[in-house]
């Protein structure tokens, strides 16, 4: 039950990582016009979470009273998984819709609620 | 010590191929280099004992939602796209202080909290198929169900919304 090995890697490391690659994934939301460059900075920003979650598991994982919580770190990864993929999923359905309309996916060229 | 020096390598490789997959200009190199950032991850993951959430990172996300995206930039026939902020300079300018900015206070925070070694997780805690599937059927039941719902409705979502409209 208690964790007996224990790995040289601080837990702050990784959330530093996850910090790094939520900016990398931001600076893409932002700045792309492509819808799919938009999508797949998404989905860097969601891996980073991911990280988070997993650090925070890593970091339970180390004393004994609390080291169910890694397990639980784990599982939040899989639910946002589970939800990443039904977000690609709908959001490229969009994007073949959106193409089928304007045959570009430039999101600028989307403005017809625009103010 | 190897541990330590692969975490770095590959936190490494995570960082210089998120870059690629966010700025290069040809939306296949994009995806592409995605799949090696998440193969870096499941490294990580594989060294912090983790392994069924490495061979589900790599068989999810690098085998099913990656190829979906390149799918679909195949099926849209996208060829070279715009360059990254180009057309805007103030509004790249301002975008991208804000992102490096918001890192920079999360990599500061993360590095006022008082570091401290994990554990590889043993015994009941350690991130194996069967651990997992008692929690995933047993307390995270409801999480479960919810999940493949979603599923559902987003497969019936997507096929709806990409159909062509019959006349």
């Amino acid at each position: 039950m208690s964790p007996e090995v224990a790995i040289p890697i601080s837990y702050t490391w990784v959330l530093m990582l996850s910090a790094v690659l939520f900016a990398i994934g931001m600076i893409g939301v932002l700045l792309r016009r492509n819808g799919i460059a938009i999508f797949l900075s998404l989905e860097i920003m969601l891996n980073s979470a991911n990280l988070a979650f997993v650090a925070f598991a890593m970091r339970f994982a180390a004393d004994a009273e609390t080291a169910a919580a890694a397990l639980a770190g784990q599982l939040f990864v899989f639910f946002v998984i589970g939800v990443a993929a039904a977000e690609a999923a709908v959001g490229l359905a969009l994007f073949i819709a959106l193409h089928r309309l304007k045959e570009s996916i430039d999101v600028d060229r989307v403005n017809i609620l625009r103010w | 010590m190897v541990v330590q020096v692969v975490f770095f390598v590959a936190a490494a490789l995570a960082v210089i191929f998120s870059l690629i997959a966010v700025a290069h200009r040809n939306p296949v190199i994009n995806v592409l280099s995605l799949v090696l950032v998440f193969f870096a991850m499941a490294t990580i993951f594989a060294v912090l004992g983790m392994d069924f959430l490495a061979a589900i990172q790599i068989i999810v996300y690098s085998g099913a939602i990656l190829v979906l995206f390149l799918f679909v930039i195949m099926l849209l026939n996208i060829r070279k796209v715009e360059r990254i902020g180009g057309g805007r300079p103030l509004q790249a300018l301002l975008g991208a202080a804000t992102a490096i900015g918001i890192g920079a206070a999360l990599v500061l925070g993360a590095s006022k909290l008082a570091p401290a070694g994990g554990a590889v997780l043993t015994g009941a805690e350690r991130g194996t198929v069967v651990p997992i599937g008692r929690a995933l059927l047993g307390s995270h039941l409801f999480a479960f169900e919810f999940i493949s719902l979603l599923l559902v409705a987003a497969i019936i979502g997507a096929v709806y919304l990409a159909r062509r409209e019959s006349r």
